[in-house]
């Protein structure tokens, strides 16, 4: 823990400085000295709080692991979109609502939160509450209620990866 | 070179635009509240991302301002819907639906 | 060419928000209408991306990152509200 209490302020650091950089759009040096400074004040004044930024492992293999995340959750996404736009323009609306739950192995907050988002954004899939290592999600196509066989089919596919960023 | 980009980025804004009008179809048509927050996160996080990357290759010099754009509704359309999706289940909207199975009623135990 | 296909866009983006606006006059509860209204700031931002391109002023672009995250915050504190957890 003692690792995390330093390192979670400087990758806030680095957040909010390439955030400066992307808005400002400049590197003339003034520009810069404001961004380091601010960004190192924001830093400085919330490095208790920050602890979310030193959750993911700075490893190879992790950074990896975001990459391949990311592509799988673009194909997701676009399978998401064109199954709900096919449901929205088929006459009949074949849909059977409810809620289930899962469970989650991940341990870390951000983990969790980044789940839970991108199960909002996949498939008929939105999250309504997360308790602990439950969440509770809207389907809106139910094809079973079975907590094993749901977690199966909704979360694995994305907990594969954040497993290996976040262990 | 340039007019092929230019025609690619305008059926890519066409594209987004499109799911656009789906998500909004999706909006009215929905029979309840969580099919219609479903109906309005999905289509529109794709259109909005179509469009973005329409505009980039209309213009390429805008493209780190629309990656901005882009990166934001990515993280922030998601929170708002699990938000809304939250706020509508405590409050008791739930009563109206027509969900046939809803476990997270069944663990509070119908109150809220 | 290019600027014909982005007034088509823009007619597109146009009549989804007529179809959003339609929800959010009829709402029937609150939440309706909040993500009613969420769904509009989306497709809004997306009209002021379209406006920027046809104007050919990149101003509005920061224009729409602004209002993406006001709308943002706005939404998150409407559905505070509805949920009664201040």
């Amino acid at each position: 823990m003692i690792i995390n209490k330093v390192r979670a302020p400087i990758a806030l650091f680095a957040v909010l400085f390439t955030l400066w950089l992307l808005l400002s759009g400049t590197l003339a040096i003034d520009v810069l000295a404001i961004g380091l400074l601010v960004s190192f004040a924001i830093a400085f004044l919330l490095r208790d709080s920050s602890v979310l930024y030193a959750e993911p492992h700075p490893t190879p293999i992790a950074f990896l692991a975001v990459v391949l995340y990311f592509f799988y959750f673009l194909k997701e996404l676009v399978k998401s979109n064109i199954m709900v736009a096919g449901i929205v323009l088929t006459p009949s609306m074949p849909i059977n609502p409810g809620i289930v739950k899962v469970r989650t192995r991940l341990k870390s907050r951000s983990g969790r939160l980044l789940l839970a988002n991108s199960i909002t954004l996949t498939p008929g899939t939105l999250t309504v509450e997360l308790r602990d290592e439950w969440l509770y999600i809207h389907w809106i196509t139910v094809e079973s209620t079975d907590i094993d066989v749901v977690t199966a089919r909704i979360v694995a596919g994305f907990e594969r990866y954040l497993e290996v960023i976040y262990g | 070179m340039g007019i092929i980009l230019d025609v690619i980025g305008g059926l890519l804004l066409i594209g987004g635009a499109s799911f656009l009008v789906v998500c909004g179809l999706g909006l009215i048509r929905m029979p309840d509240l969580f099919t219609r927050i479903q109906a309005g996160t999905k289509a529109t996080t794709l259109g909005t991302l179509l469009t973005l990357v329409g505009a980039t290759c209309l213009r390429p010099e805008w493209g780190i301002e629309l990656l901005l754009i882009g990166l934001f509704t990515f993280f922030t359309n998601p929170l708002s819907s699990h938000v809304l999706a939250r706020a509508a289940h405590r409050s008791g909207v739930r009563k109206l639906s027509t969900m046939k199975v809803d476990r997270l009623a069944e663990d509070t135990g119908g109150e809220s | 060419m290019g600027n014909f296909l982005i007034y088509v866009a823009a007619a597109l983006v146009g009549l989804a928000f007529i179809f959003a606006f339609t929800r959010f006059i009829k709402g029937p509860s609150a939440a309706d209408r909040v993500v009613a209204f969420d769904v509009l700031t989306i497709i809004s931002i997306t009209g002021i991306v379209l406006g920027a391109l046809a104007g050919e002023r990149s101003i509005y672009l920061d224009v729409a990152l602004v209002y993406a995250l006001l709308s943002f915050l706005g939404v998150i504190v409407v559905a505070r509200y509805i949920e009664g957890g201040f």
